[in-house]
């Protein structure tokens, strides 16, 4: 039995796997020690709990137990990473290497260092397809580039970054590389040696784990990379992240960890098929249908499409069965379109007329068909609704009409 | 955001959706706002002789309150004389529609759309005695 709302916006949040909260609920009664407490057992237990998931996790990106930090969440682990570095390596320079298409947590980052006058920064542009060029990112360093941060996979369009290839600029020439991998890990492989990453950052509620709880890992050897805390306190995480560990957050995000590295081979195949039926459902039912992202190297679950003559905000309205997201101004808090979409040069409307679907562990393919219906439906709805969409069939190049606005 | 029951109302069953004939009579058309800022309405009025609204008609591509607000816009004017309907402002739709602070803008545009199909219907009847070339909507 079809059961609504359903829930399509994966990249968002994600539902906290069953078997996640199992592991999560002795921690909240009975083992809910301070794992920082080193002189009883209640301590100890916390500790145990948190030792495992730093394995786990580790596990899961190749790198070591010790090498993670835990936080708040991925705003946090970018926060550290950018600022963190650029403190440390002051001596060193001041310049960072980033793109336009980043999380808002690197971008605002980025900008808040440019004002303080502690940071110059490049943003590099994308192609079409949303994508980075190793060779951009080699030609904008400079004498004084101490930082590159350039994301795993964008969280709109589910485009992957040529990670590996930037990491080996990044090792040529001596820079730390930081990548926002929270929409990757656990979805898609990542390892953080054969990519030469030096610093990554991940949270726990995009891979089936709790909001709250997040992790920067950060290499130790080949070479040492060192931040500069921005939280001081009592010194956890190697000095690194001060204030008591989440422990049921971070035993959680360690389970997560360790079920994404049994199955995700195999739920990465299936939300890949689901996604290529919902796309071709949609592209066979509906003329004038947009790919936003790379046609192949895009995150499984991932489809991000421009509905042309149609306004995003009023689709999902109309659609308001199901929960997926929009590159609409209108559904921003910013009340601008969205800027990584704009990002690929393509007709500023089609960012208005952008829908994000997410796929998941938890969607079926009933759920598919279900969307595709109702998708098609409503967009065929608003287009006799809409203006442009009678002016094109009419023959009438929108671009050649002088809008008053 | 939630929507008000008035703005889900007029988004599930707009009013007068559509376009009159190219050739029909007395229509003026009024096209405002642009595809790249994601709103665009076109309200298009039929008007007699004497300056009253007789019919009302409109598309418009946009958000849920940007539909809405057309839509009603098309309920309001009808009967009304132009000299009224020129005189409507973006508060009564706001109030109407308990349209939020960050929905003003679709009530301006709305209102924009009003003043400018009557424009259009008062340029197309003076310049009746010549063929009329205004026939792009759209154009500035």
């Amino acid at each position: 039995m079809l059961k609504t709302p359903i829930y399509m916006d994966n990249h968002a949040t994600t539902r906290t796997d069953p078997r996640v909260l199992v592991s999560m609920l002795p921690y909240f009664t009975e083992k809910f020690g301070n794992a920082a407490s080193r002189n009883h057992s209640f301590g100890w237990e916390a500790e145990e709990g948190v030792g495992r998931a730093r394995e786990q996790i580790a596990a899961l990106i190749g790198g070591k137990a010790k090498e993670i930090i835990f936080t708040s969440g991925a705003t946090e682990s970018d926060n550290l990473a950018i600022k963190g570095v650029l403190e440390f390596y002051k001596d060193k320079g001041n310049h960072i290497i980033t793109s336009v298409t980043e999380h808002k947590a690197i971008l605002d980052s980025c900008r808040t260092l440019e004002r303080a006058g502690k940071a110059t920064v490049t943003y590099l542009p994308v192609d079409q397809y949303g994508m980075v060029s190793p060779d951009d990112v080699r030609n904008a360093i400079t004498d004084k580039t101490v930082l590159i941060s350039i994301m795993w996979a964008n969280n709109e369009i589910g485009t992957i970054h040529p990670i590996a290839e930037i990491g080996r600029v990044a090792k040529e020439k001596g820079i730390v590389f930081h990548s926002d991998a929270v929409q990757a890990v656990g979805h898609i492989p990542v390892d953080v040696e054969k990519n030469g990453v030096d610093l990554l950052s991940l949270t726990a509620h995009k891979l089936y784990g709790p909001k709250g709880c997040g992790a920067l890992w950060v290499r130790s050897k080949g070479p040492r990379v060192r931040i500069t805390p921005i939280i001081d306190g009592g010194g956890h995480e190697r000095g690194m992240r001060s204030g008591t560990l989440n422990v049921t957050g971070i035993v959680g995000f360690g389970a997560a960890a360790e079920i994404a590295a049994k199955e995700m081979n195999d739920e990465a195949e299936r939300l890949r098929e689901m996604r290529n039926k919902l796309q071709a459902g949609l592209f066979e039912r509906l003329d004038e249908v947009y790919l936003n992202g790379h046609p192949t190297e895009r995150l499984p679950g991932n489809l991000n499409l421009s509905f042309a003559y149609v306004e995003g905000e009023s689709l999902l309205m109309g659609i308001n069965d199901v929960a997926v997201s929009s590159g609409s101004a209108c559904t921003s808090a910013t009340l601008e379109p969205s800027y990584v979409i704009r990002a690929l040069g393509t007709n500023e409307e089609l960012a208005h007329s952008s829908i994000r679907f997410g796929i998941g562990r938890f969607n079926t393919d009933e759920e598919v068909d279900y969307v595709t219906e109702r998708v098609t439906k409503e967009v065929r709805r608003l287009r006799e609704m809409s203006p442009l969409y009678e002016m094109a069939k009419e023959g009438i190049d929108l671009k050649s009409v002088s809008w008053k606005a | 955001m939630s929507y008000s029951k008035k703005v889900l109302d007029h988004y599930n069953n707009p009013r007068n959706v559509g376009s009159f004939a190219k050739d029909e009579a007395n229509v003026g058309t009024g096209v405002v706002g642009a595809p790249e800022c994601g709103d665009v309405m076109k309200l298009q009025l039929k008007i007699s002789d004497s300056g009253v609204i007789e019919d009302a008609k409109f598309k418009t591509f946009g958000c849920g309150s940007a539909i809405a607000s057309s839509s009603y816009v098309t309920e309001l004017v009808k009967g009304k004389h132009i000299a009224e309907a020129m005189a409507i402002k973006n508060t009564v739709i706001v109030q109407e529609l308990n349209l939020p602070p960050v929905k003003i803008h679709c009530s301006v545009l709305a209102e924009d759309a009003i003043k400018a199909a009557i424009t259009d219907w008062k340029k197309r009847k003076g310049d009746e005695a010549e063929p009329s070339s205004a026939d792009k909507v759209g154009q500035a």
